[in-house]
């Protein structure tokens, strides 16, 4: 069998585990569709929270990303993870405690108001939406790879599938998919780590393989520094972005995560407050597990790619490689025509790679390699090379069996729809439950509202397929805007919310309107209007959601204490969500 | 919320099994504060601020600069265990307060 057919049975096999998982877990009533009737074990739901957490950039760009970035990559590592413990020790006890169904209820129960309410379900929508946006894409260019397929057929059966689950198992379904298709991307993320742990540095732990010895007694990121330098990048171990920068993007990072709804509202489908805390438990656990991994296979794939390339003819560098020039991931404009492969930093040329094509045809140099039609930029570098790469090449260049590449494939669509699928349900949720029930109509039944959840959930696909297929050009400046708006408004209206009993309605409102229109704007102008311009003491757009927390606070803090405190049942229901559930076993 | 009566933390009112709602409360959060102490000192001290102090030493066996290794592996398994610590720190402190011993 070839790769293709290995990819094809592996992924079908893969889809056809998750929509029998659907057919057996469907919801019947709202409770099942919006938190699975509040019956899922920690262990699953730690499980679920993982695959719903790590969405298709986690699996596909992450490691590369990293490869690229050298200790810089910290922040994502750090700021993905760290967040866990902000929500386990902050949120998800006393979110569980509160019951009721999303986030929105808990900010307009809460905050006694229906504008703060309002305030929420616009932030869960547009935050869900913007990350949606990117995992259908990231579905499509899966199959686009792997299975030779167009980017838009590849999107309509990521959407066909997740509709099946996500319309007919609400919660429900979606948990339990998330659960297969937790062990089937870790399953697919570790199985070449392993391997090409063993290849570099004999050990079979990636996490050990790190900082393990190469050939010759040397250690690896010592052999890589000296790579590095060598070629003329960056030391690989030092970092290059200014502190403050570094510390901002973290902290935003941490805070968004632990303010995103897809990931909080995981913690209501439990059932007891101690569940709450052991999921977290898990859900970090499971997640730490391909996070810590990331940064070997970061470090293994640029040790490759330093030592197989640079200086080398296109024709000889290795045939994994070579195959994703194909797919316009890799290209090489030879600008001192010595029929070598000069590799250095800064770009070969500007943009994407464009190839000359002759009657659809793709015109090949001498060597087989695709002649391009960019305009070249000064400088020696020669090639230009996409993160993504570095995990999706990873097999080949291990030399796997071809089964293996069909995992990959696997596991990154795993990771895509996971993470879809929780978002489709937020959104679905917000419209039927926060804003039609809570809000707009509220005395139709349930059996009309759990209708309107599902419809909910099928107009969501579609309009995320539409994003898929026609994506906006900014898709990946965007998500630092969902982090951002998290830290800015979500996580500092909960907090406040469980730990300070005198925060008001007037606090919160204020607090988050202010918080997110400096962020917003911040982004706006530092991201789209005026990209060049130098921001404020070099705090990137990425982490300027922390200073958006900060001002939300002080603001929220300062308003409250002109304005009169919450009414005393609201009080009772704060002292309420502290306490431990009266344990009935 | 659910059905039990809301208890006041202002008042004094003694839970039967002699740990008052806001001996709880204070027990919950200095637990919380110290895990967040470590969580802060682990990754914003020791991954960034001063990384580059810890580069010169180095992880058992020689292979990682430390300031490397908390920001990219050491900082997350911490984490793990502080949510450990804390499931069980909470556990624990649930049971004395719902007047079982833990």
């Amino acid at each position: 069998m070839d790769v293709q057919a290995w990819t094809f049975l592996i992924v079908g096999l893969s889809f056809a585990l998750y929509i029998f998982i659907a057919i057996r877990s469907r919801a019947g009533s709202t409770g099942e569709f919006y938190v699975a009737g509040k019956g899922v074990p920690p262990l699953a739901n730690g499980m679920a929270t993982a695959a719903d957490w790590m969405s298709a950039a986690s699996f596909i760009s992450m490691a590369g990303l990293i490869s690229f970035m050298g200790r810089d990559g910290g922040v994502y590592l750090m700021g993905w993870t760290g967040g866990y413990v902000l929500l386990a020790l902050l949120l998800a006890p006393y979110l569980r405690k509160f019951g009721r169904f999303t986030v929105p209820d808990f900010i307009g129960d809460r905050y006694y108001s229906s504008t703060a309410r309002l305030v929420a379900v616009f932030c869960a929508i547009f935050v869900s939406f913007t990350y949606v946006a990117g995992q259908m894409r990231g579905v499509g260019i899966v199959f686009s790879r792997f299975l030779e397929v167009d980017i838009e057929i590849g999107v309509l059966i990521g959407m066909a599938i997740v509709f099946f689950y996500a319309v007919l198992g609400g919660m429900k379904g979606i948990t339990y998919t998330q659960v297969a298709q937790y062990c089937v991307l870790i399953f697919a993320f570790m199985v070449p780590a392993i391997f090409i742990s063993i290849m570099l540095t004999g050990n079979a732990v990636p996490q050990l393989g790190l900082g393990g010895e190469v050939e010759g007694g040397m250690h690896l990121l010592d052999k890589l520094d000296g790579l590095s330098k060598d070629l003329g990048f960056d030391t690989y171990t030092n970092g290059s972005k200014g502190t403050l920068d570094v510390f901002c993007i973290t902290m935003a990072l941490m805070v968004g995560t632990a303010g995103l709804p897809h990931v909080i509202v995981r913690f209501y489908t439990v059932k007891r407050v101690k569940d709450a805390r052991m999921s977290a438990f898990w859900a970090l656990l499971f997640i730490a597990v391909l996070y810590t991994t990331a940064p070997a296979v970061a470090v293994f794939a640029r040790t490759n790619l330093l030592q197989e390339v640079p200086g080398k003819r296109f024709e000889d560098i290795p045939k994994g490689l070579q195959k994703w020039e194909e797919s316009g991931l890799l290209a090489w404009a030879d600008k001192n025509s010595d029929g070598k492969i000069q590799y250095t930093k800064g770009k070969a040329f500007n943009g994407q790679p464009q190839f000359k094509e002759k009657d659809g045809e793709r015109v090949l140099g001498d060597q087989g390699q695709g002649l391009l039609t960019n305009d070249v930029v000064e400088g020696t570098n020669e090639l230009y090379i996409d993160r993504d790469i570095m995990v999706l090449a990873n097999p080949e260049i291990a030399g796997l069996p071809d089964w293996v590449v069909g995992l990959i494939a696997a596991g990154g669509l795993a990771a895509a729809l996971s993470t879809a699928a929780g978002l489709l349900l937020v959104i679905s949720t917000s419209f039927a439950h926060d804003l039609m029930k809570k809000t707009l109509t509220p005395d139709i039944d349930e059996k009309r509202e759990l209708f309107l959840a599902r419809v909910g959930a099928a107009v969501a696909v579609v309009i995320a397929g539409y994003f898929g297929i026609n994506p906006p050009g900014f898709v990946g400046e965007v998500v630092a805007f969902a982090f951002g708006l998290a830290a800015a408004s979500f996580f500092p209206a909960i907090l406040l919310g469980i730990f300070s009993k005198r925060m008001n309605r007037e606090g919160v409102i204020s607090g988050m309107i202010v918080g997110i229109l400096f962020t917003a704007s911040y982004i706006i102008y530092f991201q789209f209007i005026d990209k060049g311009a130098k921001p404020w003491f070099g705090i990137s757009p990425a982490g300027i959601g922390t200073l958006g927390m900060l001002i939300n606070f002080a603001v929220a803090f300062t308003v409250s204490r002109f304005t009169a405190p919450p009414p005393e049942e609201v009080q009772r229901m704060v002292d309420d969500i502290r306490l431990p559930e009266v344990t009935e076993n | 919320m659910s059905q039990q009566d809301p208890v006041n933390t202002d008042s004094a009112a003694t839970d039967s099994a002699g740990m008052s709602p806001r001996e709880y409360w204070r027990k919950n959060i200095t637990c919380v504060l110290w895990l967040l102490v470590i969580w802060f000192v682990v990754s914003y001290g020791c991954g960034i601020l001063f990384a580059d102090e810890l580069d010169k030493f180095r992880t058992p066996g020689g292979g990682i600069k430390l300031g490397f290794w908390f920001a990219q592996q050491g900082s997350i398994y911490v984490f793990v265990i502080l949510i450990a610590i804390y499931v069980r720190f909470m556990n624990r402190l649930d049971a004395k307060f719902n007047g079982k011993q833990g």
